[in-house]
């Protein structure tokens, strides 16, 4: 009988084009996905006079520059970013490259795109040129993240040069509580191992609590693996996936898709497959968190206290936390539900899903933002599936601004920023100095949370607002 | 793309851990022509909230001029996938990182720039830190052929690197050349997952 293997190890394996002595791989890729940024791997091809080897496994949204008040590319304020949004529709148009443009209801973030238009299925590998490309691992896709050099490699030759990472098993087992949701559970996670505690390693996430999750909760917590310092991260195809692909335009149909299901049938990790790490989590005991610091690993249940410098393991640490502190503007000792909230962003690649705003809207129902609160649908679809269900209504209603699709506020580059010193409750995935603009102070949560700040005008306990 | 052999000198000490992309090249500096986002290494850490320098910013003081080498902290150039985080800092003149560990994407990104990270245990660089602090100005050594870094005090360590990358910085090749040589292969990959994977 043959060893028993990971899902990594079987992703990669079917990959493999070349296996050098040297122990490097050129892996073969299967999917593409492209936005206003991948201009410059275009340039770098055009630099070399060649042209994409398999335009139709590429696909394109415009994404990071574009604005989330209006459709018009003419309203970019900066010409740089102007002429990014422009390139993707030349750039593709003379590639072949499937477009979802501006204006087409399925624009969104290449992140929310890829599943919801069924690019992204198990088994394959999947690459872009943003960080947050592990989201797609959700599907039991081989996914990460590339930078433009690499995006250009993978035009002109479809493959990669890689070096086999580590594969490491993250299960959360039991059940998640009332209020408690993939955001908090991939917060946890980041709290626990740290911020680099996956470096090199492949993450596949499993347990309960996982499986219990839709694929928009494992889509969240997949997208942040790389906060967690993974290389990827992903979870195994099961029913939950196979039907939430179904009838998905790019998703394989009629006898391909009998066939292409008996193929993700056999994708999940075999029993007894060995990882190089593990790690367990308990569900029942994540509560809902919220982010102090600087980085997405200073995480802490809603009932915590800003901590103290002092309690740091050593002295590098307790600069760190110093400087953070500082930079955050909080006093050590002070109970996050004490801290007054300045603004709300509800959007990103994280968490802009239909699922999201279901869970935003339940919390916002009746009542009133008392601070600026945005939310900002993952996609033209999602936008107008909220719109079908009357969630932009619940929003408006209770003081929400019901924005364009597009990274907005969570990349701080489409003009989409806060002031020096705001402080913002944002379902985004980065809480680094300056992300959403200088000086900003970011505190990651869920979606339910980020509205029990809009609403409270300071972090609150979701589980309390009955 | 250039090569790189050896590298003899000054290295800037940063001791933030997790010194992410964003403060390296911050995202408002993106999406612009390269020559343009030269200023941007390093902003936020550079200048006030008014613009003006910080003294004590390790890149601000004087005599940590044309340094070719930073010796980092833990996690160092984590976050996003923009590539302008290494070319941002080649030219400026940096071609070596040292650290304990870096993030995957910047780790990768560099060797597509003729740039070296370099692992090494976080004793011996919090030691190397240590060193550049008291003595501002002071040289490393990089050999790459030889796998060496030897520090202001002398004393030589090895690092370890994938041969595939060492040989390709020290030819200052270029992958996707490489890649086009395996043209065979790639054919007969994509003949067998049309059969394989029709679906696709």
């Amino acid at each position: 009988m043959a060893a028993a293997r990971t899902m990594f190890e079987k992703i990669w394996q079917r990959h493999v084009v070349v296996d050098r002595d040297d122990g490097y791989t050129l892996l073969y890729i299967d999917r593409h996905l492209m936005h206003d940024g991948s201009a410059a791997g275009f340039a770098k091809l055009r630099e070399r006079n060649m042209k994409l080897r398999r335009p139709d496994r590429g696909f394109a949204t415009p994404d990071h520059y574009v604005r989330s008040d209006t459709r018009e590319i003419s309203a970019i304020a900066d010409p740089h970013h102007r002429k990014l949004v422009e390139a993707i529709r030349t750039n593709t148009a003379e590639s072949g490259v499937t477009l979802f443009d501006l204006g087409d209801e399925r624009q969104g973030i290449a992140h929310v795109v890829g599943p919801e238009q069924g690019v992204t299925q198990p088994g394959l590998t999947l690459v872009c040129g943003d960080s947050h490309t592990s989201t797609h691992g959700a599907l039991g896709a081989l996914a990460f993240g590339i930078g433009s050099s690499e995006v250009a490699h993978v035009m002109a030759t479809q493959c990669l040069w890689q070096r086999k990472p580590k594969a490491m098993r993250i299960s959360v087992d039991g059940t998640l509580g009332a209020g408690v949701t993939a955001k908090d559970v991939i917060l946890a996670i980041i709290a626990r191992i740290g911020t680099a505690g996956a470096v090199g390693h492949v993450i596949e996430y499993a347990g309960s609590a996982i499986r219990g999750l839709s694929i928009e909760g494992r889509l969240t917590v997949c997208n942040m693996s790389i906060e967690a310092g993974g290389k990827a991260g992903m979870v195994a195809p099961d029913d939950t996936t196979i039907a939430y692909l179904e009838g998905r335009p790019f998703a394989p149909q009629a006898a391909e898709w009998d066939k292409a299901v008996a193929f993700w049938r056999t994708v999940p990790s075999d029993e007894g497959a060995t990882f190089d790490r593990e790690v367990s989590l308990d569900a029942a005991s994540i509560a809902p968190m919220v982010t102090w610091g600087t980085s997405p690993e200073d995480a802490l249940s809603i009932d915590g206290r800003i901590p103290e410098p002092s309690t740091a393991p050593d002295s590098a640490k307790k600069e760190s936390m110093k400087r953070a502190l500082d930079y955050m503007g909080l006093v050590p000792g002070t109970p996050l539900e004490q801290v007054p909230v300045d603004r709300v962003f509800i959007g990103s690649c994280t968490n802009s899903r239909i699922e999201d705003l279901r869970a935003a809207a339940k919390v916002a129902k009746g009542r009133k933002a008392v601070i600026p609160s945005w939310v900002v649908a993952g996609s033209g679809l999602v936008k107008k599936q909220a719109e079908a269900e009357g969630l932009d209504r619940i929003f408006v209603e209770a003081g929400f601004e019901w924005r364009e699709p597009g990274c907005s506020m969570c990349v701080g580059m489409n003009g989409d920023t806060g002031k020096p010193q705001q402080r913002i409750a944002s379902t985004s995935n980065r809480n680094f100095i300056g992300r959403q603009g200088p000086g900003v102070r970011t505190h990651l949560v869920s979606p339910a949370m980020a509205v029990a700040a809009a609403v409270s005008g300071r972090f609150a306990d979701v589980r309390k607002l009955a | 793309m250039e090569a790189f052999t050896t590298l003899d000198a000054v290295a800037l000490p940063i001791d933030q851990p997790n010194l992410d992309t964003d403060q390296i090249i911050p995202a408002r500096f993106l999406g612009k022509p390269r020559d343009m986002q030269v200023g941007a290494l390093f902003h936020d850490l550079r200048y006030g909230p008014d613009g003006t320098p910080r003294p004590d910013f390790v890149t601000n003081r004087p005599a940590f001029a044309g340094a070719k080498i930073v010796v980092a902290e833990r996690n160092f150039a984590c976050g996003s996938s923009r590539e302008n985080a290494v070319t941002v800092m080649v030219d400026n003149g940096l071609r070596a990182f040292i650290a304990p560990s870096f993030g995957d994407i910047f780790f990768n990104n560099c060797f597509q720039n003729g740039a070296l990270p370099i692992r090494l245990d976080a004793a011996r660089v919090a030691e190397l830190r240590a060193m550049l602090h008291a003595s501002p100005g002071a040289r490393i050594r990089i050999d790459l052929a030889n796998q060496t870094v030897v520090g202001p005090d002398g004393k030589s360590d090895r690092f370890e690197i994938d041969s595939f990358r060492k040989d390709c910085l020290l030819r200052g090749a270029d992958e996707v050349s490489l890649t086009l040589s395996y043209d065979e292969d790639i054919k007969a990959f994509e003949a067998k997952q049309r059969q394989e994977m029709s679906w696709l």
